[in-house]
């Protein structure tokens, strides 16, 4: 069951509309102060199986950027990215890498030896939010609802056999059941299982992307992402943006190939579940450490319980992903937007 | 900008006993999603793609990718050709041309295919954007929808994709050491005519087969054709390597046997470099009238800079012993690649090409390649999983390995990654027991098809 977190603060679905704040006015008062326009550096691509995904997300943040007067340069994560920081000094950097590396913590750390400041969560913060088990358990802790699971690396299968674990996986969580890598984002490696037959062939697919399962009970309900955007005055929840895809789950082409999901922001459901939800992707950001801005994706069942799944420390940014249209949705004009979490991590 | 269009598709109507705010209407993120044809309601983002965007990376050795090794043209003295062509000749050379192509460059490719035997004539000669526009044309011209188009198995990942746009309906034929069987080929157009299905289209590439990496055997060449024939089915033959065998020897074309019955297609992209985009088709004169004017109404032209280019490289070069040079440089790093398979991956088996770009590997029983190509790429080694040169669903049992590009300290490096991967998922599959669920398809060694 989500906390209710007197810190907190939501936006209501019904004001949707209105943005809590004015970033837009902020950062043109700060821009007058600058002689020279901000230089921001965008991390994008690397070595992971997302780095087509972090490509896109870097394009665009970049070009929104541009747009609000900032000046965005996109660069891979290689042996020039050093040489790249010494050249261009950025006055913030922006990891947009999804998937290992870019959201273990490591390049975080990389950046903190650097000492350039950066958009978002910090090492410490990536590290328990790339680990779907590690921050299931604490926001469990937390008090905020997850969905029964077991977490399992292939050694445990291989040690005591496979049959015998897999039954009792069954056994104790029963059907349908969701397979994905313990670590790992855009739903790579991911299964629904509905008949146990399918369950061996769900965990050679989830171990191809990772050495750790997590196997879960699959929760039933309304699919919602919940971001949240932290300017300097508190984790801030944007409106939940509800999915529904056309048929089969929210997998890759669903994410990144307009047109089988719609989108619902407002999400169809009554305001308090929608709160609840919003209630839990703060307590997830706070609670984890998350900075900058986060998403959270969860399920929120017919009582309106909100189950939380996974949280991203670097949300997906791409013409289709969810935090940019829940950011449009609450009246944020993307490029201001960015540029305000830009000025907030400058500030540090 | 994000469109919040309301699609339509959904009332206001939410989930069971919830409150469903006014406001709330769903977006596709594509306002013309109700637009599009059926056919492309089909496509799918594939991860498959995703992950290759890794295999770019110089820490990876990609084994996927069948791009030529073109390091070594003499690209100086190249590039003074190109300069005197657009001194000399700028204003032809940036104007609209013909459709069919530029006279000159057609009667030198006539050149190129009479060292494979065809006696062809510049007139039937259809030059094209890449011989992937020619594929295109011929599938435009006689496909509809639902027609059959009969392709070996497995068959080139580019061709599948053209009958697919077209939506015709490829069935496989299979394919032995010594490439297609004409006996099989026989009984499967039989079996078709029988169930009222005409196959319009053979489409084969006869020489170092992507992917397979067999050659069809200069004793079948003849039968083939009479096959073809009987069945009044008209044969695409895709010839883009046939002048890279390591022998240096080229087989007749299929074409040279039966100019009537075949339509060739030919390119420059591996004999010397794939920029410029030039291929051709070879066709019939009815054929070859009707892929002109598809070609106008898709392109106008080809470009005229690109084939006076080529024409000229083909004129002021030695293009003969740079294909030479290439068939050396290929054959060095195929035997890098074989002896590299034959150390590390002995539960496999593969082909062994004699010309080409391609070894076509089978996996140890059970494995997927498609579902093992996440921890290649971890692995820092790409490939092409069989499941992309099918298309209907088969070849999981099977990868495509190309030797064609990475050096062959680097193709030893990937194999011996590759080995990794290959023994860790052995492992997994072994440890779940999937390996009876696979579904095999008609592939099986006990037959000798690939």
């Amino acid at each position: 069951m989500a906390l209710v977190d007197p810190d907190v603060v939501a936006v209501d679905p019904a004001e949707a509309a209105v943005p809590p704040s004015s970033p837009a006015a902020a950062a043109a008062s700060r821009t007058e102060a600058r002689s020279r326009p901000l230089e921001v550096l965008v991390l994008a691509g690397g070595l992971s199986h997302e780095r087509d995904v972090s490509l896109r997300s870097g394009r665009r943040v970049a070009d929104a950027l541009e747009d609000a007067g900032v000046s965005a340069t996109v660069t891979d994560v290689d042996s020039d990215l050093l040489p790249t920081l010494d050249r261009l000094r950025p006055d913030v950097v922006w990891p947009l890498l999804h998937g290992s590396t870019g959201e273990d913590g490591s390049i975080r750390d990389l950046l903190e030896l650097v000492g350039v400041p950066a958009v978002g969560t910090g090492s410490a913060g990536s590290r328990i939010a790339w680990s779907k088990p590690v921050s299931k358990t604490i926001l469990a802790r937390a008090g905020v609802a997850t969905p029964e699971s077991a977490t399992l690396p292939a050694s445990v299968f291989r040690e005591v056999g496979a049959r015998a674990v897999l039954d009792r996986v069954v056994d104790r969580l029963g059907l349908p059941l969701v397979v994905k890598p313990a670590k790992g984002g855009s739903a790579l490696g991911v299964s629904v299982v509905t008949d146990v037959d399918a369950l061996p062939q769900a965990m050679v697919t989830c171990f191809s992307y990772g050495e750790v399962a997590l196997i879960e009970r699959a929760a039933v309900g309304t699919e919602l992402a919940v971001s949240v955007v932290d300017l300097g005055e508190g984790p801030v929840a944007l409106p939940p943006v509800e999915i529904v895809v056309e048929d089969g789950i929210y997998d890759f082409d669903a994410r990144y190939n307009a047109g089988r999901t719609e989108f619902y922001v407002p999400a169809r459901v009554p305001a308090e579940h929608a709160r609840a939800a919003q209630d839990a992707a703060v307590t997830a950001h706070r609670v984890l450490g998350l900075r900058g801005l986060s998403r959270t994706d969860l399920i929120v069942d017919d009582d309106g319980v909100p189950w939380f799944l996974e949280v991203n420390s670097a949300p997906g940014m791409t013409e289709t992903s969810l935090l940019p249209l829940a950011a449009e949705a609450a009246g944020y004009a993307l490029p201001d937007l960015y540029r305000a979490i830009v000025e907030h991590a400058l500030r540090g | 900008m994000t469109s919040h269009q309301p699609t339509g598709s959904t009332g206001p109507s939410g989930p069971t006993g919830t409150v469903v705010p006014a406001a709330s209407t769903g977006t596709r993120l594509d306002p013309w999603y109700g637009s599009y044809s059926a056919r492309t309601h089909g496509m799918r983002a594939s991860e498959i793609r995703a992950l290759f965007a890794v295999a770019n990376r110089p820490e990876v050795v990609s084994l996927a990718g069948g791009m030529p090794n073109i390091a070594d043209l003499p690209m100086g003295r190249f590039a003074d050709t190109v300069a005197d062509l657009l001194r000399t000749r700028g204003t032809r050379a940036l104007q609209y041309g013909s459709g069919q192509g530029e006279p000159e460059l057609r009667t030198q490719i006539t050149e190129v295919m009479a060292l494979e035997q065809i006696n062809a004539h510049p007139d039937d000669v259809v030059v094209t954007t890449g011989s992937q526009q020619a594929l295109d044309l011929v599938a435009r011209i006689f496909l509809d929808p639902g027609d059959v188009v009969v392709a070996e198995a497995p068959s080139y990942v580019g061709a599948l994709g053209v009958f697919r746009a077209y939506e015709a309906d490829v069935v496989h034929t299979p394919m032995d050491a010594d490439g297609l069987v004409p006996e099989a080929l026989d009984e499967l157009l039989t079996r078709l005519a029988a169930q009222g299905r005409r196959a319009k289209l053979l489409y084969t590439v006869p020489n170092f087969h992507n992917p397979g990496g067999v050659t069809l055997s200069l004793e079948r060449r003849p039968r083939v054709v009479e096959v073809a024939r009987r069945h009044g089915v008209l044969i695409l033959e895709d010839n883009p390597y046939g002048l890279l065998g390591f022998d240096g020897d080229p087989l007749p074309a299929l074409a040279s046997f039966a100019p009537d019955d075949v339509v060739y297609l030919g390119s420059f992209s591996k004999t010397f470099a794939p920029g410029y985009r030039l291929g051709w088709a070879l066709a019939p004169h009815a054929v070859r009238e009707k892929l002109v004017l598809a070609s106008e109404s898709a392109i106008l032209c080809p470009s005229v800079a690109a084939q006076l280019t080529v024409s000229a490289y083909l004129t002021q070069f030695d293009w003969r012993a740079q294909v030479k040079e290439y068939r050396l440089m290929y054959a060095e790093r195929r035997d890098a690649m074989v002896g590299a398979l034959a150390e590390h991956l002995p539960t496999c088996s593969w082909t062994t090409p004699e010309g080409g770009f391609y070894v076509w590997l089978r996996l140890p029983d059970g494995l997927d390649s498609r579902e093992m190509l996440p921890r290649a790429v971890t692995s820092l080694v790409a490939y092409v999983p069989g499941t992309a040169f099918y298309a209907d669903g088969q070849g999981s049992t099977h990868l495509r390995l190309s030797y064609c590009y990475p050096t062959p300290e680097r193709i030893v490096e990937g194999v011996r990654r590759l080995a990794g991967v290959v023994n860790a998922e052995a492992d997994l599959v072994r440890m779940f027991g999937t390996a009876a669920s696979r579904p095999h398809g008609v592939e099986s060694p006990a037959t000798g098809t690939l």
